[in-house]
């Protein structure tokens, strides 16, 4: 009965594998029924998510149709699936010309297993064992490439390549550069560069995996450890909020390697190489491995018991002296959620409210919204219409450019109002402007996308426009937002930064009413929304993050949170915990910046070390467990905090393991709001130069930072002033010459990049940078001269 | 007649003397024992005894880190680790063999690629301190070094059964 109900369905066709007759759909090929079907067929060049090459030929199956067989074995891969088709997987013929191929595979390889790194884990090794011959009848010479240099994160050794071109079709197809290519003919066919500059493309690591042979491997991983050594644990990302899923793979307690967990609502099966490449940070040589004090201006190593009592007396002479209101928490975004309750419960039994993850925030002025995208991430690749605004989205959350890249490539419009232009790997309209701008372009793109759908625009936005009206370009950008099934607005992290960032918000919200989309935020930490829900800012009227800088606190605690790189003004960020009579910092690494300002270093795990809880920015919870054994006397960080609530005599304390913190958290879903519209004043009014900033993808938290193979990519080029060839022409500056910048009293030498992607009025410094350090807020006025 | 036989047997000391009759041929005879540690019974050329690194005739150590012996080891007596050296060459940082969980099977031996781990005819070793059971990669090339003409000689008699 069903059978037949399903012939009458137009979209399937009845096949026959090996004897069993399967539904599949119309169109598919003959290896995607295989592989639903589980029906195991050999290949080498297939993979789900690329494009078919057929290159490999290892995927022949025998077919029939209509009762005639096909003259030759067909590639699985290539061939559609018709009515009535039957395939035989494994009939001798089959198996004949999988052999062949075998064969003619194994020909040029070196069969060098014993030194390959891939040896165990090869799917050329596995299918040699099914399929390959136990002799090599081939005497003749094997022909060989040299290697060529692929960067920091990609180690080769191309004469194993048995081009599948699996890489080439990745790079040009998900990384949306064609970084790689095969060049010459036959069996001088090479997967290269070309240009020999190295692969520069943020997903890069993922040709690691696709690989199916020893060609292309991992640089930091290289001869480090066999596949059969590693036990491998479910982990999540910890560097942007998107949560990507991970397995983290570990010998004796050391994470080895991490790599992709599929899971196709959020990474699909990819990881950006920030969340592949940052676990070797945990073992940098800044690690904190025992607890430090400083009494009477010397550093101490002292046991936990030692640095804990002297970290809570030093806490308790200033609330004593002078209250709550004298501490000051600031807790990294990238904290877990069962670390921020255990924060936020410490620091209101204390008697104090001034706690905030929020660091890198200009503007406070909206109150309490969670930040949340308002849509599941995989709808981001069925958008029709999409406007960015304030986000380098590609360093902030690649996998969600890696969507928003899907959704262009599927014809979808997308556009960006940035205060520069950024490098795309996708068709994309960009709008610049300078940030003391950036709310009258919005203003103005308000009046286009009303202008577009019809509406009316409300009095107070056509105010923000300052008396101008939409230009050419902003009704074009209107006309890629208004009229789509499934648009979307996203507001990012330059916008965060921003010090009228709330107007921006408001606007934004304005603008997707209007063109009927959805407002989405796009905060970039892995428990910036986990912040919300644990509670980790001021609820009872205490300072928020920014305020408890530029008014400084007679103590701090700093939870895994280095000022002068993780906050919005670095110099005054460097300054608050300098003059700060305590400051106990929890931390994973140790620096001279942190024994100028701290009194208690206290080690605690990192990612990997530590369970907990993330939150992503769609608002799913997803927990983790502790996989290494934590470096030297590090500990996970609630256990840390647990015991301080011990030492503090708070009540409530009394946790044996992390997932009882957890039960105690409200696990009602965050609802998604758009942000109300509020009047306000602007508060970035400079007529003069603006500086703008944000974090690099290779810097945005202190492990990505200390993972030297992240450090040494094109991505992390030290600090510069990057200027456009106008504002560098009225300054007399050169590209390469130095220049002295100011920001308030902040002073800094730094040389000049001249890039006509910064706009006029606008002075790109990124942020939590080497040479940026002391530099005063992330969008603020700048004045710049020659050094 | 058996009872009178019998008789006389016992009082003759007959098994007694059919006892002796044993022990007095074994005192004439050629003498069988060895004399510890001054002789030495003979050894098979593929005798398993303490193990050894060998090198290649250029002075190179043959073994390139590939952890075969290691997943193969069944008493899990063996610990690798392993990175590239400076000229970029798969090399071990680490081989150790706990002598005292090694059962002496030779699977380490025979799973080799390269012919590096061998078991060596020595098997007079003995451990003065705690931790000295933990035969460490100097002392294994060390061991290779010093009787690499008897290892290469034992692997040449074996080859053709190999």
């Amino acid at each position: 009965m069903n059978a037949k109900v399903d012939e009458q369905n137009p979209d399937l066709v009845t096949i026959t594998v090996d004897g069993v007759e399967m539904q599949v759909p119309k169109g598919s090929m003959i290896i995607e029924a295989t592989d639903a079907a589980d029906i195991d067929v050999p290949r080498f060049c297939y993979h789900k998510k690329l494009s078919i090459a057929a290159s490999c030929r290892m995927c022949l199956v025998e077919t029939e149709i209509g009762g005639r067989p096909a003259p030759k074995p067909m590639p699985a891969c290539a061939t559609p699936v018709a009515d009535g088709m039957k395939v035989f997987t494994n009939s001798p013929k089959a198996l004949a010309a999988q052999r062949g191929v075998m064969e003619f595979l194994l020909i040029n390889h070196p069969l060098d297993c014993p030194v390959c790194d891939q040896g165990g884990e090869c799917e050329l090794q596995d299918l040699a064992m099914g399929y390959g011959r136990s002799v090599s009848r081939f005497t003749e010479g094997k022909r060989i490439f040299d290697d060529e240099n692929l960067g920091p994160l990609i180690d080769s050794e191309m004469t194993r390549c048995i081009h599948c071109t699996r890489c080439v079709r990745f790079l040009q197809e998900v990384g949306g550069q064609k970084e790689l290519a095969g060049i010459g003919r036959g069996e001088h066919t090479m997967i290269t560069t070309y240009v020999r500059e190295g692969i520069k493309s943020e997903l890069s690591g993922n040709v690691i995996d696709l690989c199916p042979v020893g060609a292309l491997v991992s640089k930091p991983f290289h001869y480090r450890a066999r596949a059969w050594e590693l036990l491998s644990h479910a982990a999540i990302a910890p560097h942007d909020s998107v949560g990507s899923n991970l397995w983290l793979h570990h010998r004796r307690g050391e994470v080895m390697r991490s790599v992709p967990r599929e899971n196709e609502s959020i990474n699909e099966v990819w990881i950006s190489d920030r969340d592949r490449f940052s676990y070797t940070a945990m073992y940098s040589e800044e690690r904190l491995q025992r607890p430090l004090i400083k009494r009477d201006g010397q550093w101490a190593e002292v046991d936990w018991e030692e640095a804990l009592t002297f970290a809570v007396s030093g806490l308790r002479r200033v609330l004593e002296a002078d209250g709550g209101e004298a501490l000051g928490t600031l807790v990294s975004p990238t904290a877990t959620l069962e670390e921020m309750h255990l924060l936020v419960k410490l620091v209101r039994g204390l008697g104090s409210d001034n706690i905030d993850h929020r660091l890198r925030r200009g503007d406070f002025r909206d109150g309490e919204r969670a930040p949340m995208l308002g849509l599941p991430i995989a709808a981001l690749e069925n958008l029709d219409k999409a406007l960015v605004i304030g986000s380098d989205l590609r360093s902030e959350l690649p996998m969600l450019n890696h969507r928003l890249r899907k959704a262009s490539l599927k014809g979808g419009q997308v556009s960006f109002l940035n205060p520069r232009e950024f490098e795309l790997n996708f068709d994309a309209m960009q709008l610049a402007a300078a940030p003391q701008r950036l709310v009258r372009e919005l203003a103005l793109v308000a009046q286009a996308v009303a202008d577009a759908s019809g509406k009316a625009l409300p009095d107070a936005v056509n105010a923000l426009a300052g008396g101008e009206s939409a230009s050419e370009e902003h009704h074009v950008l209107a006309s890629r937002l208004v009229g789509g099934e499934r648009a979307a607005v996203l507001v990012g992290a330059l916008a965060e930064a921003h010090p009228d960032g709330s107007v921006l918000r408001a606007l934004a919200a304005v603008i997707a009413e209007l063109a009927g989309a959805t407002y989405g935020d796009l905060p970039s930490a892995a428990n910036s929304v986990g912040g919300w829900i644990a509670g980790t800012l001021p609820r009872q009227g205490g300072l928020n993050a920014r305020a408890m800088l530029e008014q400084p606190r007679k103590a701090y605690v700093l939870f895994n949170v280095e000022p002068e790189d993780d906050c919005w003004n670095s110099a005054a960020a460097t300054a608050a915990v300098e003059s700060a009579d305590f400051v106990v910092a929890l931390t994973p690494f140790v620096s001279d910046r942190a024994k100028a300002y701290a009194d208690v270093l206290l080690p605690i795990g990192t990612f990997g070390e530590t369970s907990g809880t993330y939150v992503n920015l769609e608002g799913r919870w997803q927990s983790f467990g502790g996989i290494a054994a934590p470096v030297g006397e590090a500990r996970p960080a609630w256990r840390v905090l647990r015991v301080l609530g011990n030492l503090f005599a708070l009540e409530g304390f009394d946790y044996e393991e992390s997932g009882e913190v957890l039960a105690e958290l409200p696990k009602a879903a965050l609802e998604s709001e758009r942000p109300a519209w509020q009047d306000v004043a602007l508060e970035l009014q400079d007529e003069g130069l603006v500086r703008v900033a944000g974090a690099p993808i290779y810097a945005v938290d202190a492990l990505v930072r200390r993972s030297q193979p992240l450090q040494d990519m094109p991505q992390s080029a030290p600090a510069a002033v990057h200027v456009g060839s106008a504002v560098a022409e009225a300054l007399g500056l050169a590209e390469g010459e130095q220049a002295r910048v100011r920001q308030g009293r902040a002073e800094v030498v730094l040389p000049v990049v001249v890039d006509d992607a910064v706009p006029a009025g606008t002075v790109w410094i990124p942020a939590a940078l080497a040479g940026a350090r002391g530099l005063g807020a992330m969008v603020g006025g700048i004045t710049v001269e020659r050094a | 007649m058996q009872a009178i036989r019998n008789f006389f047997k016992t009082f003759l000391l007959w098994e007694l003397l059919r006892g002796m009759m044993v022990t007095g041929r074994y005192l004439v005879r050629k003498k069988f024992t060895i004399e510890y540690p001054e002789e030495k019974a003979p050894q098979s050329h593929r005798f398993r005894g303490l193990h050894a690194l060998r090198r290649y005739p250029n002075g190179e150590e043959r073994c390139i880190a590939c952890k075969l012996c290691e997943a193969v080891c069944p008493a899990l007596a063996i610990t690798i680790d392993s990175a590239p050296r400076e000229d970029g060459t798969r090399r071990t940082t680490r081989y150790e063999i706990d002598l005292f969980k090694c059962i002496y099977c030779g699977f380490c031996e025979e799973s080799c690629p390269v012919d590096s781990i061998v078991e060596t005819r020595v098997h007079e070793y003995f451990m003065e301190q705690r931790g000295d059971n933990i035969f460490t990669k100097p002392q294994l090339l060390a061991m290779g070094d010093k009787y690499e003409q008897q290892i290469a000689a034992d692997r040449a008699a074996d080859a053709p059964y190999r």
